[in-house]
């Protein structure tokens, strides 16, 4: 999207997106922030696919709410132990 | 003092932790194995999200604890020791994951947006509805993101997982990784946008 009087360019709007998402912006640049998604749907578009990354991010490398079905092997936790000992 | 963050991942090192933590310095067996005992489980469940094979799994979570054993004396306790395992598990699994698929880490300057001489987009993005559930439901996609994001350069992969996963604020990444708030941002976003890009095919061909 082109720059018109008292907007911003996706360029520019792309240097805020961390404070958006974060919350931190103030309420006069979110408002020029929020202006521009409007009237923007490349930008619209963009931030959708930014959040999705997000979240793909968080869902894969969060630490797991259930821990795996099965025991925990006695072998394995010996064979950590035993390693620890070897590189002390 | 006591951050709560995501999942309970940024409350720092208790007394009953630190205890143990220095038992552990002291060279105590028994303090080994309650560590080992305590942790474990998660860890695999960790480990298995990401290389997708139980024996991978399993020496993922070897090396992370002799790696943790053996660098015991950098853990300050700022964070949990939870906290520490958990980004060792990540990155040691994210490794394992490069190295078999034998992929090499991606210039982030190639991943970037690219804007016309007016700041607006070049190759505007595709509008998409689709959620992050519905990606991963896909085994094949989830494969995909993982690769995407053990592909990120190790510098702003490490953001990103501060940032994003352990929900770090700024200022504490910046503190952590000795660099300043605008740098943390600025890999952040970069990060991010890299990522965001390798994930596009997902997000086309996926959906």
């Amino acid at each position: 999207m082109r720059r018109m009087p008292g907007m911003i360019t996706c360029q520019e709007l792309d240097a805020f997106i961390c404070d958006y998402l974060d919350g931190s912006l103030p309420p006069r640049q979110l408002k020029i922030f929020e202006r521009h998604l409007k009237l923007c749907e490349a930008c619209r578009a963009y931030l959708h696919g930014y959040r999705l990354t997000i979240a793909l991010e968080k869902r894969l490398l969060a630490t797991p709410e259930a821990p795996p079905p099965a025991d925990v092997p006695e072998d394995l936790i010996k064979a950590i132990l035993a390693a620890r000992l070897v590189n002390l | 003092m006591i951050r709560i963050g995501h999942k309970g991942l940024n409350v720092q090192a208790d007394d009953s932790e630190q205890t143990l933590l220095e038992q552990l310095r002291s060279g105590s067996e028994s303090a080994a194995e309650q560590i080992v005992r305590e942790h474990i489980s998660w860890m695999r469940g960790l480990a298995l999200r990401i290389v997708s094979d139980g024996d991978t799994a399993d020496d993922v979570v070897q090396d992370t604890f002799i790696n943790a054993f053996r660098h015991i004396d950098k853990f300050k306790g700022n964070a949990s020791l939870k906290t520490w395992l958990h980004r060792i598990v990540v990155n040691t699994a994210l490794m394992r994951l490069r190295k078999t698929k034998r992929l090499k880490e991606q210039s982030i300057d190639d991943l970037q947006t690219e804007y016309a001489p007016q700041g607006h987009r070049l190759n505007p993005p595709t509008s998409l509805s689709a959620t992050p559930g519905e990606i991963l439901e896909q085994a094949d996609l989830r494969a995909s993101v993982l690769m995407a994001i053990s592909q990120l350069p190790e510098a702003y992969r490490i953001v990103l997982q501060l940032r994003d996963i352990e929900e770090l604020s700024t200022s504490e990444v910046a503190s952590a990784l000795q660099i300043s708030e605008a740098n943390v941002k600025v890999r952040l976003h970069r990060g991010r946008t890299a990522l965001k890009t390798l994930l596009e095919p997902v997000f086309k061909d996926g959906l």
